[in-house]
């Protein structure tokens, strides 16, 4: 990034960077910092400053088998969404990649979800999905009590998936989209001299090429799973039945706030914050490596 | 006095020096043209005349004054850059005026000198486009009318011309020169191609790998190159060089046997390891029984029209002559030449310098007057 | 374009037809339900075609919803971020690019570092910060000593406080302070050639100049694609406004508001009137994305790569 035609001044970038370092400084470093000093210390009930705790506060949660329970629950969230949205995007994008006439209309609609709010389409799957309403819910008609995801933890989770997978496709095909349309004509075309059909050419040239952003987007996806999905399950199942359907953050979010434990909720915000950086990390590594064609 | 002075300017990039202490006055009015491989520093000379890069060592003067710590606006130059570097979003008219924006120049006084310039090199008919609705040739117009309007003592050119075509590059040429003759301002010119130097210069700089090999007008660099690498830089085909040294018999012996019958060359440069050189026009070509006739054979020709280029071989080194004889040469064919001694140049090999007749070495940075 | 037989033709229609109906059915069933009357909406199986109650319902949960409020609120605090974020952006990128001083490497490190933690994630931590949001200034002060010193000379107990819960701020500054933006703008500042600002300084402008007559105007298409971005994603921000307002009434977000909309365990189950909150919510940032996709594509892009 060296740049020959530079200023110089020694005040002036601070002035410009001023603003930017002191919300940053503010809103992020203070508190990260916090929530380690939070993690490491205990609250006395009775006031009088924090009790250096070490390592307690992990322990604490890690000998929790419930919050093992979310922490799987949050894995399996995280594999099932990310796979199907990515999966529903790619098949759209590879076709509407043949840009054949009217494309454009369905190629724009494709992007809507990636507009609506996590709530918003919460509040709408809640009403598809609902066992009282006349959607799904119709199936209750035919077999009394089969639907009902207000009890039933598994279908209650499935429907936070499939609505989170749903909300997904917009930014997913945007990606898919737009790395296909990166790979030069060229290469199909040579793909199909060599007598390689549709099918084939896509697995054996097109998927290999966009294989970067794929990467790029499980990474996108699975930090998303962890971020976005507060706003789903706090309008569709607010964690239940019986903390069914509580993740990772769903569940920092009650015992920080609902349960003022706040020790507890910086202990499980670290592990939190561990795997998302872990998993930027990676991202930062892959783009190092990532392949480039004009 | 000069209107620039550079004395003993280095430049050091991250602990590298990479121009090792140039000396050179231009004078005011005069056009000159630094001319150098790529990588020789001559670019680097010209944006520090600008105030775009540092100056390590050494110190610059514009019109007298100093200007090693001055901004470029204070300068009093102007540029033209290699991709001309205009500013996408603005119109032609405002490309032009931003000088005179920023130098608050009233309003009414800015658009009669935008107009008057654009006037002086035809850009009227543009003046509300953008320049990426220009051609080549036209950007290149309001890269120089962006210079001249804000009348400057020093106008820099940075190989203004390297992206046109090569008819574009003729008329733009002659532009350059007849606006520079009209306008009278000192000209910094930067350019690797030596045609375009040979043609616009009133003064030639050849630099080197950060050194300034010689400074003279074209005709002399052409006639005196000061030293090995600028014999071998200007002209093109390139001149005739062969190493070897001279005998007491008078003899320059070359290559596998070769001997050169060079009796005044050989008194003046006895024994000494030499490059000795010659044009390739003034080699010429002559009969077998031409008394100093040197027998050669023929590698292959290339037709130029009107003439054409020998390559041959004498004993083993290779040599070009400029053939404008009728009767046609096949490869493998004998041939024989002769030159006189007068037109031949001798440089130590060791220092690559010129050892002229006399046997003085010509110093770089010997400014050959006028 | 290879492989133009009508059957693979019809193939591809069929695939993007199946894809529009799973993307736009959740928009119709928002749309239908919106516009029926309790007994329709009630009715099971339901039917799936607009009915003439979309006024009425669409009035009803703005009344319900204090929505006038709400939306405004959102405006508010999505003009505000995208606002703060675009003039912050281009103003730390122009001094992280264009500026060489010696701290220039930590400074890019201490700002981009934040892309890699969302808000979600240090939610509780930060919502501590907002309680006083000086708060590491005035611990900065107590650490160095300054805090005593001045109480020692004056008397004077330095106590700084900015209480950001229930106010605008509160709800604008946290969502500012990450480097999305600044990272678009330093991916667009680098492909400034270098020749551009030396012939701005050939021409005699000074730093600052250069930044308002050209790169300003030069990135105006990444302004735009920003802008677009950052109104959706602000706009549609939930966890955030949830725990810095406790004063619904007057600094509640719509996003927010729509958690209340939904029938309760039991009451009258109106998935009409909620269904119509929805809709009006969820209108803005849509018509954002659907009128300006030009720009929020090339944004997305060019953000997140």
């Amino acid at each position: 990034m060296e740049r020959r035609a530079v200023y110089r001044n020694k005040v002036l970038p601070w002035m410009l960077l001023g603003p930017q370092l002191i919300l940053v400084l503010v809103f992020f470093y203070w508190p990260t910092s916090q929530a380690l000093y939070w993690a490491f210390t205990l609250e006395q009930p009775w006031g009088g400053g924090n009790l250096w705790a070490g390592l307690d506060n992990f322990l604490y949660i890690f000998r929790d088998n419930r919050y093992w329970g979310t922490v799987l629950r949050s894995a399996f969230y995280a594999m099932c969404t990310t796979g199907l949205s990515m999966l529903v995007a790619l098949t759209l994008a590879s076709f509407v990649d043949r840009a054949l006439k009217g494309t454009k209309i369905f190629q724009s609609v494709f992007i809507w979800p990636y507009a609506i709010a996590a709530p918003a389409a919460g509040v709408a799957f809640r009403f598809i999905f609902s066992p009282e309403a006349g959607l799904v819910g119709g199936i209750n008609e035919i077999w009394p009590g089969i639907w009902d995801p207000s009890t039933n933890g598994i279908q209650a989770l499935g429907m936070v998936i499939i609505c989170h997978a749903w909300l997904g496709i917009g930014y997913n095909f945007v990606f898919f989209l737009a790395a296909l349309q990166m790979i030069p004509r060229s290469i199909s075309e040579a793909g199909a001299m060599d007598g390689a059909r549709p099918l084939q050419r896509m697995f054996d040239l097109q998927l290999p090429l966009i294989a970067p952003t794929a990467f790029f987007l499980l990474i996108m996806n699975i930090i998303s799973s962890f971020t976005d999905s507060f706003g789903l399950i706090d309008t569709m199942t607010e964690g239940g039945p019986v903390g069914q359907t509580e993740v990772m953050v769903y569940k920092i979010y009650v015992d920080g706030f609902k349960g003022l434990d706040y020790s507890g909720a910086a202990a499980q915000s670290i592990v939190l914050m561990l795997l998302v950086i872990g998993l930027t990390f990676i991202q930062f590594k892959w783009v190092e490596r990532r392949v480039h064609y004009n | 006095m000069s209107q620039i002075s550079i004395k003993a300017v280095k430049k050091v990039f991250q602990k590298t020096e990479v121009i090792h202490g140039v000396d050179v006055e231009i004078e005011a009015g005069e056009f000159v043209v630094i001319l150098g491989p790529s990588g020789c520093g001559k670019s680097t000379l010209l944006r520090m005349i600008a105030g775009l890069e540092d100056i390590s060592g050494g110190e610059i003067a514009i019109g007298g004054k100093v200007v090693n710590q001055l901004e470029p606006r204070e300068r009093g130059c102007a540029m033209v850059f290699q991709n001309y570097a205009l500013y996408p979003h603005m119109t032609v008219r405002q490309n032009i005026g931003y000088a005179l924006k920023v130098a608050r120049v009233p309003k009414a006084e800015r658009e009669a000198r935008v107009l008057k310039v654009a006037q002086a090199v035809s850009l009227e008919p543009y003046l509300d486009r953008r320049p990426a609705e220009l051609s080549g040739g036209q950007r290149q117009r309001v890269a120089m009318a962006r210079a001249m309007v804000r009348e400057p003592k020093v106008f820099l050119f940075d190989e203004p011309f390297s992206n046109l075509d090569a008819k574009l590059r003729v008329a733009m040429r002659a532009e350059v020169r007849n606006l520079h003759r009209s306008l009278g301002v000192t000209s910094v010119f930067v350019t690797h191609d030596q045609t375009e130097a040979m043609t616009l210069a009133d003064r030639l700089i050849v630099m080197n790998s950060g050194y300034v090999e010689q400074v003279g007008r074209p005709s002399e660099v052409y006639h005196h190159p000061a030293s090995l690498f600028v014999a071998d830089f200007i002209g093109s085909p390139a001149m005739n060089l062969v190493r070897g040294f001279f005998g007491e018999d008078g003899y320059f012996r070359h290559g596998k046997g070769g001997m050169l019958n060079l009796p005044d060359l050989a008194k003046a440069h006895l024994s000494r390891e030499v490059s000795i050189g010659i044009r390739p026009e003034l080699v010429r070509r002559v009969d077998a029984s031409h008394k100093d006739a040197i027998a050669a054979v023929v590698d292959y020709t290339e037709e130029l029209g009107a003439s054409r280029l020998v390559y041959a071989r004498v004993d083993g080194s290779p040599i070009i002559a400029v053939d404008d004889g009728n009767n046609a040469l096949g490869t493998g064919m004998p041939v024989h030449f002769a030159m006189s001694e007068s037109d031949i140049h001798v440089f130590d090999h060791t220092t690559g310098r010129r050892a002229d007749h006399a046997g003085r070495p010509v110093r770089a940075t010997d400014s050959v007057s006028a | 374009m290879i492989e133009r037989s009508p059957f693979f033709d019809a193939v591809t229609y069929a695939v993007m037809i199946i894809g529009l109906a799973m993307v736009i059915f959740p928009f119709w069933v928002v749309i239908v339900a919106a516009s029926q009357s309790l007994h329709e909406v009630s009715r099971v199986p339901i039917a799936l075609w607009p009915s003439d109650q979309l006024w009425v319902n669409l009035a009803e949960a703005w009344d319900r919803g204090g929505l006038g409020t709400k939306m405004t609120n959102s405006f508010i605090v999505a003009v505000g971020v995208t606002v703060g974020k675009i003039t912050l952006a281009a103003m730390s990128a122009f001094a992280i690019v264009f500026f060489t001083f010696r701290a220039r490497m930590v400074c890019f490190w201490l700002i981009f570092i934040t892309l890699m933690l969302p808000l979600e994630v240090r939610i509780v931590p930060t919502y501590a910060i907002a309680a006083n949001a000086l708060l590491p200034f005035q611990t900065i002060l107590d650490t160095v000593g300054i805090t005593w010193l001045v109480q020692q000379v004056s008397g004077f107990q330095i106590a700084l406080n900015w209480n950001l819960l229930n106010s605008y701020t509160g709800l604008i500054l946290p969502l500012v302070a990450t480097a999305t933006g600044t990272f678009l703008y330093r991916q667009f500042f680098m492909t400034i050639p270098d020749e551009l600002a030396e012939a701005s300084k050939m021409d005699g402008a000074s730093a600052m100049r250069f930044f308002w007559d050209v790169l300003i105007p030069l990135s105006r298409t990444n302004m735009l694609a920003l802008a677009t971005i950052m109104f959706v994603s602000s706009w549609n921000q939930y966890l955030w406004p949830l725990l810095i307002t406790t004063d619904r009434a007057n600094f509640g977000t719509a996003v927010m508001q729509l958690r209340f909309l939904i029938p309760t365990m039991n009451g009258t189950p109106d998935w009409n009137v909620t269904m119509a909150g929805a809709l009006i919510i969820m209108l803005p940032p849509l018509l954002v994305v659907a009128l300006m996709q030009r720009w929020f594509v090339r944004g997305l892009i060019s953000r997140d790569k």
